[in-house]
């Protein structure tokens, strides 16, 4: 991915992110403050319609990403266009904001426990102004419950009195309130059981369909990125590390790092997973306060030479729309 | 004889609104050196099973019949002065979180010391080498600085490392691991998996692993047991259960698993429905309001365990319907019934 390519906004893109950095200031002491880079230098676009996964251990920075990306944070650099125009002033932040949204992981803390259903819902149409009376807006609000498959009558009750898988319905509902196109997912089924889960990949995928929505998907289950994913980029410590086809980068990972996440995602099939080889990484992520010089995965790594040391592998595409950053691929 | 016996438990929580039967009616045996593995979704009373076995149940939380025997002692009815001999000793826990479980006051050294003192008759000086000696054995680097260290230095995988050398200290005959691994990423859980396996090898302990997640138990379990509502759905070898499902629950959360090797991506089929009110628990199967296949008599009568194969058996009418089940133990060498779907 050159920087041409990401700065010319092409039409099959819908979001295109360049050079993204977000850091935060962190008091280490007495006036002394170090900046946390929690994403350094991130580039990736996310075609019309497409499902972009993005995983990654805890820490990484894929929530990060998520939220610079709808400017839930100011970007510390870097630039991010949306259907061929640049967000960052406020007349575009403020179309940006009805036409992008976000489903957040805890679907007990992201819903406001004095707010009914149908004002929870309702929201951003209440911000846009998109309703023009109070009937459009209750129609609009049971139609928005039906369509993630809510009992309307129950519009009126609080948040904590429906499941996990229900609140999360609840948020999916609000997220969809403005007729977005492009959805950020934090982790939307981590908090869910197994067979909720499944109920609500399912209904994302639908809703995709549905609107031709475009998804950025974040997660730390890689059997459930894989399955709602076209693509899937892998992070860690902040860098990009991988990015290819979810089949591809699943069953042909090339970067040390992706090979060894994907040799320890357990395999629900006993024979199976006593064949499959696990490459276990010796020690633990390094602090993001204390970056390791050259590429951040050295330390754990076992092919890193000098040259990782000294400098942060740039990514390159290694096979057609498959693209790595590491020296020695 | 079993290493530990369970029968007929019964766990409930007296609530101001109710009784709620957490744990309703399970029995099991766990044999030395095996890994019996207990899945099942959020309440379904895979945690309150733990809790029961070791008596830490909060208030109003209490074991209202049933048995536990632990190398044929009974465990029901011991006063808290007998069972704080047994806690960390005989049964060890390690709990999912790692940071809400360590004391933030007290030095790793400080509380892996104190479990070391209390049981066994070492003093301070010995109890430190024993502790060193533990930390090593988990893999945790430089262990006579560590446990001079807080929690809050550690990472999770270390935290998680440092209860389990805590669990292990006294050389307890079983281990409870109440998902050990749930807050840890994938290549954490790699390690931490990898590291009890070994120990448990090394020991000759049993585990009992508690978890959600079928790619933890189809790694490191003999047996699995699999609960829905406080109560056993099905009961086999990890390959019976996962090769020969015989339950309508267990073939469910099967496919609302995504698999890695379909590239094709396969729509999910999910579990229609939520997880059953356990205060207003209906009379008959429990997974039956959910279940595609239920028939009249699932909605009124609880249906009994019957045998599906020599180390197999579940609690489905649909078996008992097709005859596809027997009622005492096979011969070994008796295939396994197949589904009649």
């Amino acid at each position: 991915m050159t920087d041409k390519q990401a700065f010319s906004p092409a039409p099959d893109y819908l979001v295109q992110v360049s050079h993204l950095k977000q850091y935060f200031p962190i008091s280490t002491g007495f006036l002394q403050t170090t900046m946390l880079k929690a994403v350094d230098d991130v580039t990736f676009n996310i075609r019309k319609g497409e499902t972009l996964g993005l995983v990654g251990e805890s820490g990484c920075g894929k929530t990060t990403v998520g939220r610079t990306m709808l400017y839930l944070y100011n970007p510390t650099a870097g630039e991010i266009w949306f259907d061929g125009r640049k967000i960052g002033d406020k007349e575009s932040l403020k179309e940006y904001r009805r036409r992008a949204q976000m489903v957040f992981q805890d679907p007990y803390s992201s819903l406001n426990p004095r707010m009914t259903v149908a004002d929870i819902v309702a929201e951003p149409i209440d911000v846009h102004h998109l309703c023009e009376n109070k009937k459009a807006r209750e129609e609009r609000v049971h139609e928005l419950m039906r369509l993630v498959g809510l009992n309307t009558e129950h519009a009126t009750r609080y948040a904590h009195e429906f499941s996990g898988g229900q609140r999360q319905r609840i948020g999916i509902a609000r997220a969809l309130a403005s007729k977005p196109e492009f959805i950020v997912c934090d982790e939307p089924v981590s908090a869910l059981d197994v067979s909720i889960q499944a109920q609500v990949i399912n209904m994302l995928e639908d809703l995709q369909n549905q609107f031709g929505l475009t998804y950025l998907f974040i997660a730390h289950d890689i059997s459930v990125v894989k399955h709602i994913s076209n693509r899937i980029a892998v992070m860690y410590l902040g860098h990009m590390m991988e990015l290819a086809s979810s089949n591809e980068l699943t069953h042909h990972p090339v970067h040390p790092y992706t090979i060894s996440l994907m040799s320890a995602v357990p395999i629900p099939d006993p024979q199976e997973s006593r064949k499959q080889k696990r490459i276990v990484l010796e020690g633990d992520v390094p602090s993001p306060l204390k970056m390791p010089s050259g590429c951040p995965f050295r330390t754990r790594c076992s092919r890193a030479t000098k040259e990782c040391a000294q400098s942060c592998p740039a990514m390159r595409e290694v096979s057609p729309n498959h693209f790595v950053a590491c020296h020695h691929v | 004889m079993s290493m530990l016996e369970v029968k007929d438990l019964h766990t409930s929580f007296f609530t101001p609104s109710g009784e709620v039967k957490a744990v309703n009616g399970l029995s099991f045996q766990l044999d030395k050196g095996k890994v019996l593995g207990i899945v099942g979704e959020s309440g379904s009373g895979k945690s309150v099973t733990a809790y029961s076995i070791l008596q830490i149940l909060t208030n109003p939380g209490r074991i209202v019949s049933g048995s536990i025997k632990l190398h044929g002692e009974e465990l029901v009815g011991k006063s808290d002065e007998e069972m704080r001999k047994i806690r960390g000793n005989k049964i060890s826990i390690i709990f999912q979180d790692p940071m809400t479980s360590l004391n933030p006051t007290f030095t790793i050294g400080n509380q892996l010391r104190e479990a070391i003192i209390l049981h066994t008759d070492r003093n301070k000086k010995q109890a430190e080498e024993r502790a060193i000696e533990m930390l090593k054995l988990v893999g945790i680097s430089e262990p006579e600085k560590r446990i001079h260290q807080y929690a809050y230095e550690l990472s999770g995988g270390m935290r998680q490392r440092v209860m389990i050398a805590m669990a292990l200290a006294c050389e307890p005959d079983i281990l409870i691991a109440d998902e050990p691994t749930t807050a840890l990423d994938v290549t954490i859980q790699a390690q931490i998996l990898e590291l009890m396996l070994s120990l448990q090898k090394e020991l000759g302990m049993s585990i009992i692993m508690i978890t959600h997640d079928m790619g933890v138990i189809a790694q490191i379990c003999d047996e699995v047991i699999v609960m829905y509502a406080g109560g056993v759905c099905e009961r086999g070898t990890a390959d019976a259960i996962f090769y020969h499902p015989m339950h309508e629950y267990t073939r469910g959360l099967m496919r609302s698993i995504p698999d890695m090797s379909d590239d094709e991506k396969t729509r999910l089929v999910p579990i229609t429905g939520t997880p059953i009110d356990l205060l207003h628990v209906p009379p008959g199967c429990p997974f039956a309001p959910r279940c595609d296949r239920a028939m009249k008599i699932c909605l009124k009568e609880k249906p009994k365990e019957y045998w599906v194969g020599r180390d197999h058996l579940s609690a489905c009418w649909m078996n008992i319907k097709n005859g596809a089940c027997y009622e005492e133990r096979p011969e070994e060498g008796t295939v396994e019934v197949e589904d009649h779907d």
